[in-house]
């Protein structure tokens, strides 16, 4: 393990990512104490002010203010929470279920294995983001309901990816060793053999992290996610979407707000991928 | 060596094929016939060693006289218990008596537990709940495998081929069982580590009363360790001898092959008889009749046509062959 990370300290890029990823949840959670303004109060004297370095630009709002005059930075730093949340939240989702769903499928093999994987398949085959909508036209539409939207429909890369771990660490003679002293079920699925398909997990869950961002700031944008006035940073471009000809900031600040978080997330998965795999070294 | 007298565990006609699926419904189009009605006994307290080409059946045949696979047919009585049909938790208390060395040192122990951990785990799957209590008996079980206390929280990767496979040993000694297969426990190592291990299998076996089923491709290490031998063939019994009378008469065809091929240390050795030629044919397909007919210099017309019987030829020594 050391030696991986020493790996990934090596790859300069996963650094990078890193780096951002930690800026991102340092922001998320000291953000009422950096944030210069609350993040929903309007101030109607002071709509579409342009960021600083734009002329008539003030420092109080130093990436200007939208149309009902509220800060922007503010509902940056305040919309990396919720990005963060939903992120977590859902990928969490998709962690638990899919890794005891791919465990146990690939453990038991036989019909078992055969059903439940055609059903992942079957999840699979939709386009996701139209699986998410027709969860959450169901659900109804916020936030909580689309982080469990997206959680449901990432189930299947983690069952799949963690049924193919399993499946090569049971041809291992220590599986065997371990039904031999009489280990139960739960034991050698939990125990045993799970710990050791933990590298390629790391990898799927950051890789996950960057679409979860992703997909929560399109079902924001479509309306299915946050709620005004939340700020979450899809639905900030989906509302600010009239306003590009005049004042493009309002909606280009928060597309590079999930373009640098998801960078950072997916620079860091690849990091990972290459630290962790064997064949990547020297 | 021991008191011979008591069975420990009789095999009756166990047959496990695996089946290859095929087609759109994953039918049975055929099956890999691995053993193919197996009986021996095995005696408390020796050492049988079973020996044969690789893919001839042996390691399944131990490891379904464990019940690590489940057979097709046929039993398996330990101390007169048939194990195959007791419920899960009767099996796994039975565990304790039972257990198995591997070959591969590198992937028989978890890369993940620590030392104390894996010889830990069978203490505290049956029961031995406090922590103190199992380091205890794993420091003691070490020292008795030519281990160090120190050697506890290390990690698998720290270790040798030899030191591991010391360790699975002690694994499987862990909850004093009664028997243990030794599947290729040596083949893996190396000549000189192979000589210790082989001497620590015999200590062991004075020390707790062991039973051995040492299962190995080297015959020479198999004329070392066992009281009696068996000689195993496309997933058959054909021949099954005290060590010593197999070795010095054997009677098999396939048993003198196998002898004739295992390198002697002797340059001036002329060698009396054939190496076998050719591979073993396929146990999809075992071929009809005597299985090894194909591959026999002794073959005759019937050979082909039936299936030689399983006959006593001296007291003890018994095999199927036609032609004796």
């Amino acid at each position: 393990m050391l030696e991986q990370l020493s790996q990934l300290w090596r790859n300069k890029t996963a650094v990078a990512g890193l780096i951002i990823i930690v800026i991102f949840i340092l922001v998320a959670i000291f953000a009422p104490y950096i944030s210069p303004h609350d993040p929903i109060e309007t101030a109607l004297y002071d709509q579409l002010k342009p960021p600083v370095w734009y002329e008539g630009g003030t420092t109080k709002n130093l990436l200007g203010t939208d149309d009902l005059g509220r800060d922007i930075l503010s509902r940056l730093i305040y919309g990396a929470r919720i990005s963060l949340l939903v992120s977590v939240i859902s990928v969490s989702l998709a962690f638990f279920f899919g890794t005891l769903i791919g465990a146990i499928s690939g453990y038991k093999k036989g019909w078992i294995d055969n059903i439940v994987m055609r059903i992942m398949d079957i999840i699979l085959s939709f386009p996701y983001i139209l699986l998410a909508i027709v969860i959450v036209a169901y659900l109804g539409p916020n936030l909580k309901n689309a982080m469990i939207a997206i959680g449901i429909t990432y189930i299947p890369r983690f069952a799949r990816i963690v049924r193919g771990s399993v499946l090569e660490e049971c041809e291992k003679d220590y599986v065997t060793a371990a039904r031999a002293i009489g280990a139960n079920e739960f034991r050698i699925i939990f125990i045993a053999i799970l710990p050791n398909c933990l590298g390629p997990l790391i990898v799927q869950t950051t890789l996950n992290f960057a679409s979860a961002i992703l997909d929560a700031a399109a079902l924001s944008f479509l309306g299915l996610g946050a709620q005004p006035p939340t700020p979450e940073w899809g639905a900030m471009i989906a509302q600010s979407r009239s306003l590009i000809l005049r004042a493009s900031w309002v909606m280009t600040l928060p597309g590079l707000a999930i373009l640098f978080a998801v960078l950072g997330f997916n620079l860091l998965g690849d990091g990972l991928r290459d630290a962790l795999d064997p064949r990547m070294r020297d | 060596m021991l008191n011979h007298s008591k069975t420990l565990l009789r095999v009756e006609n166990l047959v496990k094929y695996y089946p290859i699926r095929g087609g759109v419904f994953m039918k049975e189009v055929a099956s890999v016939k691995a053993v193919d009605k197996v009986s021996l006994t095995i005696q408390q307290g020796e050492t049988l060693g079973l020996v044969g080409e690789s893919g001839c059946g042996k390691s399944t045949l131990g490891k379904t006289i464990l019940r690590l696979e489940e057979p097709t047919s046929g039993k398996v009585f330990f101390q007169d218990q048939g194990i195959h049909d007791l419920e899960p938790e009767a099996m796994r208390l039975l565990r304790k008596k039972m257990q198995i060395i591997f070959q591969d040192p590198f992937s028989s122990l978890n890369p993940r537990k620590s030392i104390s951990q894996i010889i830990g785990e069978p203490l505290l799957v049956h029961g031995m709940k406090s922590r103190s209590q199992r380091e205890n008996s794993v420091a003691e079980i070490l020292e008795t495998v030519g281990l160090g206390r120190e050697h506890m929280r290390r990690y698998p990767h720290q270790f040798s081929g030899g030191q591991r496979q010391r360790i699975g040993i002690a694994r499987a000694i862990a909850l004093k069982p009664e028997f243990i297969v030794c599947d290729e426990a040596v083949s893996a190592l190396d000549v000189s580590i192979q000589a210790q291990v082989i001497n620590l299998l015999k200590d062991l076996q004075e020390q707790f009363n062991l039973t051995y089923l040492f299962i190995s491709h080297d015959l020479p290490v198999v004329e070392y360790i066992s009281d009696r031998v068996a000689v195993m063939y496309l997933g058959k019994i054909v021949e099954f001898a005290k060590s010593e009378e197999l070795y010095k008469n054997p009677l098999h065809p396939y048993t003198n092959a196998l002898l004739a091929a295992s390198p002697i240390p002797d340059p001036n050795f002329q060698r009396k008889i054939q190496p076998l030629i050719g591979d073993v044919p396929s146990p999809i397909n075992p071929p009809p009749g005597c299985r090894f007919h194909t591959r026999c210099p002794k073959r005759q017309d019937i050979c082909s046509q039936e299936e030689p019987e399983f006959i006593e030829y001296d007291k003890g020594h018994f095999a199927a062959c036609f032609f004796i």
